[in-house]
């Protein structure tokens, strides 16, 4: 009797990408609904725009490139970008500037580079990043969280502005919009006022903005659950939310009325999202255990450094590019005790 | 079980890193009573069933042989003899499917049984082993063709042998059978432990250890309590059974050596290094047959299990033994039967065809359904999500191992340690994109040797290269100097060539004297190695010293030079 030759081991266990995709993808529900109740439909609005621009555009390119389609895109790491891009963007954003960055993000720093698990640079930053440069204006244009608004967008006025622009009658982009409050922290500070002052503005709540610090700690949640599955490890989001929240502290304790205090980092802009769910993303970041600490430090002080000194109020995504890059180097440098091994090596 | 768990606690133990909870799936196959398989009409002994040099054939094609008669001994230091299972004749000696990776054929000799298994004459049974030498246990064991059961088959004497630099202090069985499915191991202990016990007691004996540790995972409770039993009637203290938590791969060498003493075996050396010596039980027990009654190995306990087979059970199996014939004894296939392996669901691999023979190295026949062993689902690309370096019981980093072993980056992946990995499997096991992960570090493994070979090859080209050109310049330059000479004495000629002839002929003459005078004296010294300079003696030395090697080096690359 003849049999096939198939090489060890015989049996595996039967998960899958797409499984870890899904997790990631539920841990994102209670942030993404938080979000949406306090900054309204643009939130589901751009997560579904975003969703359909990513799937499509993969297919798209998969096809070009000879791949199968069905079979890569139920992986569902496409859905997963497009989520974190739709709920890193402002609300409103204009539905062009969605499509240019999800499809930027697809395209080119996912497909480009071979698709998934050989792209340096998280693609979801990437798009981001594209436009927070390009377009600065329409990407720090926020509205004001729920609590704070006093003029809350019908579901049919949020697709009117989102895909045409016009504003319900009466409304102008000055009335609608706000500063996010690390926008507002950056521009008071640089208007010399002092953090007591600022603090002040009823912008504010326990640690960072009112409504913001919410959204922060249902990600955090998010974010447990992951860990607790063992979709990720605490390495990465220990890592840099200790680096941040340490470096703010000590620089809070030096001089208190120009450095908020460290949990307003931590709960401000996207510390949770980046920490939790971006910069844990395990294609483009470290992959050793000590590298994995080296990595998410890194990318925790390089926010604070481009928060307090760098010429944006956010930086989550910044760090991150900066530190995918230099992933590779902290594996090789942080290679594990081998078995049997006594003396260490790389010297 | 709960007298076995307690026994866990009474002993420190410790962890290696890493490891799976498999699903056990030995009940099946240990359900029926350990039996003797039926004598085969046909045996297939390879000549190559162990690690090392193969064995060469003693016996020709016709000839008469008996049960336990050597028919190939031994070449070289590492290699083991191969013996008649049975009585019969020689019916041929050629190349035939033997079981391994590549569906290779490999030189056996075939021996038609003649259904009397009558045993041959053997060497006295040493039952005082204790007054015996080592060197003779050693060579008992060697004549005996014992090679490690477990499933690496490295020729026992040689780890018998640890050298004097190397005191061994323990002695560790092996009784772990941390693999699924398997479970003749479990089932030697469970019926026949008091072998194990003195196969420990020789093995002590041959190494001058101190004590033996005897592991075995704590899923098999009736085999601890056997042993346990064992070991008290033999009334020694120096034996000790340790139940060990089931983990995979808990019956490596060196990750059973760092449960049981919290010892690791250093990089790419052995547990002799660390005064450790490991054998598999049913090692020791062949061991103890080879030693206490003078049997060679001719036979093994084989687990023929999976749902591909109607009766899952163990049989003591003549090597040699067609696993299509053990099939058969074992009821035959079922319809589910969809993949043959040798060996395990984790290490095991897969044969192309039942027609090979059982080897001593053969511990399962695993019949597996779809259901057991799927059919491997299209590799998804690597995520790098780590769950492969969670679970390596060599510490290393799968992911970038594969990186680069896909990229054929031979010098990254021997930088991520590829050769420490022991190819257990786990890696591949928990992978969510389902990637044949141990299939890309054989390969790099096997580049890497290629390359290595490749490498001192064109190294020891270089060298003969370099020294032709270093000596035909040499050549050259004496050339010169000797007519650069001849033109000065040419161009002083003139003056000095006026002498008369007759001085000229007595010169000749005297010169033809000194000559055979000298030849008379040392009739076959080599000449001018007197009056060499310094100089010429390294060149000459240089010379033998690089011939030698050439020659070494020719007789191990084989015969491409």
């Amino acid at each position: 009797m003849e049999f096939p030759a198939v090489s060890s081991p015989h049996s595996a266990l039967p998960n899958r990408v797409s499984s870890v995709m899904l997790r990631v993808i539920l841990a994102l529900i209670p942030g993404a609904l938080a979000m949406t109740w306090y900054f309204g439909w643009g939130v589901v609005i751009n997560m579904a725009l975003a969703t359909v621009v990513a799937v499509a555009s993969e297919a798209l390119l998969l096809r070009l490139r000879g791949r199968p389609v069905t079979a890569t895109l139920s992986d569902l790491s496409a859905v997963v970008t497009a989520l974190l891009f739709a709920l890193a963007v402002p609300p409103l954003l204009p539905w062009w500037l969605t499509v240019l960055g999800i499809g930027f993000a697809i395209v080119v720093a996912k497909q480009l580079y071979g698709g998934l698990g050989y792209n340096p640079f998280n693609p979801a930053m990437a798009g981001y990043v594209l436009l927070l440069i390009s377009y600065p204006v329409e990407m720090t244009a926020w509205i004001p969280p729920i609590i704070l608004n006093e003029h809350v967008l019908t579901l049919s006025e949020t697709l009117r502005v989102i895909f045409t622009g016009t504003l319900p009658a009466g409304l102008t982009w000055d009335a609608l919009s706000m500063a996010t409050p690390l926008d507002a922290m950056r521009t008071n500070l640089d208007l010399g006022h002092l953090i007591s002052e600022i603090r002040e503005s009823p912008l504010w709540g326990d640690f960072g903005g009112r409504g913001w610090e919410w959204v922060g700690n249902w990600y955090f949640l998010g974010g447990i659950w992951l860990i607790y599955k063992r979709v990720i490890s605490w390495h990465i989001p220990g890592a840099m939310l200790g680096a941040l929240l340490l470096l703010a502290m000590i620089f809070h304790l030096l001089d208190p009325e120009t450095h908020p205090f460290g949990l307003f980092h931590l709960f401000s802009g996207g510390a949770m999202l980046g920490a939790f769910f971006i910069a844990t993303d395990p294609v483009s970041a470290a992959t050793t255990p000590r590298g994995k600490l080296i990595y998410g430090a890194s990318i925790g002080a390089l926010v604070f450094i481009i928060r307090t000194w760098g010429g944006y109020p956010d930086a989550v995504a910044f760090a991150v590019l900066l530190m995918n890059m230099a992933a590779p180097t902290i594996d090789y440098y942080t290679q594990p005790r081998v078995f049997g091994e006594t003396e260490t090596r790389n010297d | 079980m709960a007298a076995a768990r307690s026994d866990t606690a009474s002993r420190r133990l410790w962890k290696f890193h890493g490891g799976l909870h498999l699903a056990e799936n030995k009940a099946q196959s240990v359900t029926q009573p350990l039996r003797p398989a039926a004598l085969p009409k046909r045996l297939i002994l390879p000549l190559q069933q162990h690690i090392g040099e193969s064995a060469q054939p003693l016996v020709q094609v016709g000839q008469r042989v008996l049960k336990g008669e050597m028919l190939a001994r031994p070449q070289g230091y590492i290699s083991a003899p191969i013996h008649a299972p049975s009585s019969g004749v020689v019916a041929a000696i050629g190349e035939l499917p033997v079981p391994h990776p590549s569906g290779l054929e490999g030189l056996c000799i075939v021996i038609e049984t003649d259904g009397e298994d009558r045993w041959g004459r053997l060497p006295d049974a040493i039952e005082a082993f204790e007054k015996c030498a080592p060197e003779v246990l050693r060579e008992r064991v060697r004549s005996a063709g014992v090679v490690g059961l477990g499933g690496a088959a490295f020729p026992s004497s040689v780890k018998l042998n640890p050298g004097p630099d190397h005191p061994i202090h323990t002695l560790i069985l092996n009784g772990a059978e941390c693999e699924p499915y398997i479970t003749c191991d479990q089932m030697l202990m469970r019926e026949q432990p008091e072998r194990v016990v003195s196969g420990a007691h020789v093995l002590l004996h041959a190494l001058g250890a101190d004590r033996c540790l005897i592991g075995v995972e704590d899923n098999k409770p009736e085999a601890i309590q056997a042993l346990k039993r064992a070991v008290a009637a033999a009334g020694v203290a120096s034996l000790e059974v340790v139940a060990v938590p089931t983990l995979y791969p808990s019956g490596g060498e060196k990750q059973l050596i760092q449960i049981l003493t919290g010892e690791e075996v250093p990089r790419h050396g052995i547990p002799a290094q660390i005064g450790y010596v490991c054998h598999n039980v049913g090692t020791a027990a062949a061991i103890a047959d080879a030693v206490l009654q003078g049997t060679p190995l001719v036979s093994r306990i084989v687990t023929v299990t999976g749902e591909g087979v109607r009766e899952a059970q163990n049989l003591e199996v003549l090597i040699g033994t067609p696993i299509s014939e053990l099939i058969a004894e074992c009821g035959g296939y079922t319809p589910e039967v969809s993949r043959l392996i040798l060996g395990g669901p984790m290490m095991g691999f897969a044969l192309h065809t039942d027609q090979v023979p059982i080897t001593k190295a053969a511990n399962c026949v695993f019949a597996a359904s779809l259901r057991e062993a799927p059919a491997p689902d299209p590799a998804a690309p690597c995520i790098r999500c780590g769950e492969c370096a969670r679970v390596c019981p060599a510490n290393l980093l799968p992911q970038q191992l594969y990186w680069y072993a896909r990229a054929k980056d031979l010098d990254k992946v021997q930088d991520y340690s590829l050769f420490d990995c022991i190819e257990c499997g786990c890696c591949s096991y928990v992978c969510p994109s389902h990637i044949p992960l141990v299939q890309y570090y054989r390969f790099a493994k096997a580049e890497s040797w290629a390359r290595e070979q490749e490498r001192s090859k064109s190294d020891h080209a270089r060298q003969r290269h370099q020294a032709r050109l270093q000596r035909l310049e040499r050549l050259e330059k004496e050339r010169k100097a000797r007519l650069r000479r001849r033109k000065e004495d040419l161009d002083k000629a003139p003056s000095t060539e006026r002498s008369s002839e007759q001085t000229k002929q007595a010169a000749i003459r005297a010169a033809i004297e000194r000559a055979k005078a000298k030849k008379a004296a040392q009739p076959v010294q080599p000449r001018n190695v007197d009056t060499l300079t310094p100089e010429q003696r390294e060149q000459i030395a240089n010379v033998e010293a690089r011939r030698r090697g050439g020659d070494r080096r020719a007789d191990t690359a084989g015969r491409e030079e």
